[in-house]
């Protein structure tokens, strides 16, 4: 029988299904942060119920979290039912014994950028989190899901998730990102192509030579956004970069265990005549630097592109949709996008807060100098790992020297929970995963780009082709 | 949980598709630790002129008279009609919260996404995916200057209108667990025996997995 990756990971963890096709399927990884679990310590409470496995639990604050003046700790927190969302959290993970990554460890940082640095993701595994980018651990070719509070307080108490199989989808990339073009370029691209609800009950596994090439980071940066089209959940074969960025990561196996692990994480890929139920094939030889003009990631066209028309569309209920985001965003049909203007810049969030995502920002800012009409640009590494690797390799002296600001780590202005946000009507060149309304601030105007697009906007004032901005 | 059987009410129409949960429940309103309370803050943006937050009473903010759920002529509304995708984005079950303390009990839409579905149910909201002619059609007449009551049967899966009626489906478990009233966790904790001892086989072969973090 042949397989796919997905139908290989499902299958193992099935404990059971009923005779309405229902499963309950066995969870190894269970990470949580504080906006999304309090209720769910507090339902698991009042019915007397303890953890099921602790052991599996990883906690980090990430949302809420400052992103200066940390040294003060959670004094830090300056809104009093923010910090009590943290401190209810330090409470709960003390109460159970539940290993947390607090405000003062170094090890703090966004709960999917801190799992799999710590190595607490691994391959074949099943992980499920209190938010819906849980979805970027399957680059590990795990199946991770998004779950909202009721399923944490479920998966606290039984180990388990209750659903039926979602269906299957095979997005295959052919061929190489040209020079220029990134991660974050390649699956705006997608999500461009597929829409909102393009992957709406699907796991998505993505393939090909594009997807292999890219590097453990590049590749959650993909299977993070998967949830932008609805997915389930994104996953990618284990290979030898998976393996070479999992070795000696602080949770992942070693020694005798690690040889017995690899040999279970070879399998982890799907059989050569395995059927999706959506086979999709796209080439990322024609992938050049997108950019988001409207109100949802769908709404994205490359660098070089217009914002579209809407009467140009058939579909009644799209046309008003493209109306209303051009409203919001203060933008009108036929305008280039290279050339509007930016108020602020943000890079950032569990879609680019990693090492190699600074790296490229860093590259690009070096020798350079903001804008005038830029009002604030700000760097937040996606973890204090990710900050000191970044300070131990100078790109925090490159990126402040460019008078970008250099923060502390968390979600920061990603869904501006934290103080940092858009003020109305401030345009925002960010490398964050959603420009919903008000999602960085009420009436802000968010454009979704790559970390290196982001810099680029920096620099010129306005949003620009990095690929005409001269690296040093 | 409140069991669900069958629920009549008038229905506001909501004429967009992709409506995102950040739009439902705004994040400002995330911080609180609570599981009730939310019925205020629903469609934040849309509903009140003016920006607020927890500390505002929302009875000191001007409403947006343009906003469907402000208009008189859906006051007291139970039952939401949506375009396609309504619920997408962020997991946070505030907005099914927020729907739920407002007074909604079923949302219809040609096509959920799977959190914001799951949010539903886990909090006894009926969610229904109709077609799109048959959703087009319910906003026809939701929008007329009748408006439109409906009533909606679990127990025979049929939304029931003037002269009309349509068949939905539910996922039969989840149809049983709002029927009936139970919470998933007890459902799930039943077969207790049958986790134990796959964790027993599971581990067996992985043993690296066999590790406890804290
Ligand atoms: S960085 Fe943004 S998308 Fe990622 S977990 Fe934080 S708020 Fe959610």
């Amino acid at each position: 029988m042949t397989n796919s990756l997905f139908d290989k990971i499902w299958d193992s963890h099935c404990v059971d299904t009923n005779r309405s096709g229902r499963s309950v399927l066995y969870i190894d990884r269970h990470i949580i942060h504080e906006v999304t679990s309090a209720q769910a310590f507090e339902g698991l409470r009042m019915a007397q119920r303890m953890p099921w496995r602790k052991g599996s639990i990883l906690a980090t604050p990430d949302h809420q979290v400052p992103t200066t003046g940390r040294e003060q700790g959670i004094n830090a927190i300056h809104d009093p039912i923010a910090r009590l969302q943290v401190t209810t959290l330090d409470e709960n993970c003390s109460e159970y014994g539940i290993l947390k990554f607090g405000l003062e460890d170094n090890r703090q940082g966004i709960v999917h950028v801190v799992g799999p640095e710590q190595g607490a993701t691994l391959p074949g595994m099943t992980i499920v989190c209190g938010d819906s980018h849980t979805s970027t651990h399957g680059a590990f070719a795990a199946l991770a899901q998004g779950i909202g509070t009721s399923e944490v307080e479920h998966v606290l108490a039984t180990q388990c998730l209750s659903q039926k199989k979602p269906q299957s989808m095979r997005i295959q990339i052919d061929d190489e990102l040209p020079q220029g073009s990134t991660a974050k370029d390649l699956i705006l691209y997608i999500i461009g192509q597929l829409g909102m609800a393009g992957a709406n009950g699907h796991v998505i596994e993505y393939a090909g030579k594009a997807i292999r090439q890219l590097s453990m980071e590049g590749r959650m940066t993909v299977c993070n956004m998967s949830i932008e089209m609805g997915a389930r959940a994104g996953l990618v074969a284990f290979d030898e970069t998976t393996e070479t960025y999992l070795r000696g990561r602080p949770f992942a196996p070693q020694g005798p265990l690690l040889q017995q692990a690899l040999e279970h994480w070879q399998t982890l890929h799907s059989d050569k005549d395995a059927i999706f139920d959506q086979d999709i094939r796209l080439s990322a030889r024609d992938v050049a630097p997108h950019v988001t003009w409207g109100t949802s990631p769908d709404q994205v066209v490359p660098i070089t592109g217009r914002v579209p028309d809407p009467e140009a569309l058939s579909d009644t209920v799209q046309q008003a949709e493209y109306q209303r985001a051009q409203k919001y965003m203060g933008l009108s049909t036929g305008t280039p996008l290279i050339g509007i203007p930016i108020d602020r810049v943000f890079v950032g969030s569990c879609t680019n807060g990693r090492i190699e995502d600074i790296r490229s920002v860093a590259n690009l800012l070096a020798g350079k100098t903001i804008a005038a009409n830029i009002k604030e640009a700000i760097v937040v590494p996606g973890s204090g790992l990710v900050k000191a690797q970044a300070e131990q390799e100078g790109l925090h002296t490159i990126i402040k020297a460019a008078g970008v600001e250099w923060r502390a780590p968390g979600c920061s202005m990603c869904n501006a929970m934290n103080p940092d946000h858009l003020e109305p009507e401030e345009r925002c060149a960010s490398t964050s995963n959603r420009n919903f309304e008000g999602r960085q601030g009420q009436g802000g105007r968010t454009h979704l780009v790559s970390p290196v697009m982001a810099a680029a906007a920096a620099i010129a004032g306005h949003l620009v082709d990095a690929r005409t901005v001269s690296e040093v | 949980m409140e069991k669900f059987l069958r629920h009549q009410g008038q229905v506001v129409p909501l004429n967009r598709a992709n409506i995102d949960t950040d739009t439902i429940m705004p994040k400002q309103y995330l911080k609180c630790i609570n599981k009730y309370g939310y019925g205020d803050w629903v469609f934040d943006n849309w509903r009140y002129l003016d920006p607020g937050d927890v500390n505002i009473p929302t009875s000191k903010r001007r409403t947006n008279p343009e906003f469907e759920l402000n208009s008189a002529k859906y006051k007291g509304a139970t039952l939401l009609l949506a375009q396609k995708n309504f619920g997408c984005g962020s997991s946070r079950e505030h907005a099914v919260w927020g729907l739920r303390d407002y007074g909604i009990k079923v949302i219809i839409c040609p096509e959920f996404p799977d959190i914001f579905h799951n949010n539903c149910f886990a909090n006894g909201l009926l969610a229904i995916e109709l077609k799109q002619e048959e959703v087009d059609h319910m906003f026809y007449l939701a929008e007329s200057d009748n408006g439109l009551m409906a009533t909606i049967d679990l127990n025979t899966q049929q939304v029931q209108m003037n002269h009309k009626t349509i068949k939905f489906k539910i996922d039969e478990s989840l149809r049983q667990n709002l029927l009936n009233g139970y919470d998933n966790i007890s459902v799930t904790l039943q077969q207790s025996e049958k986790i134990k001892a796959f964790e027993h086989r599971y581990f067996k072969h992985r043993p690296w997995l066999n590790v406890d973090l804290g």
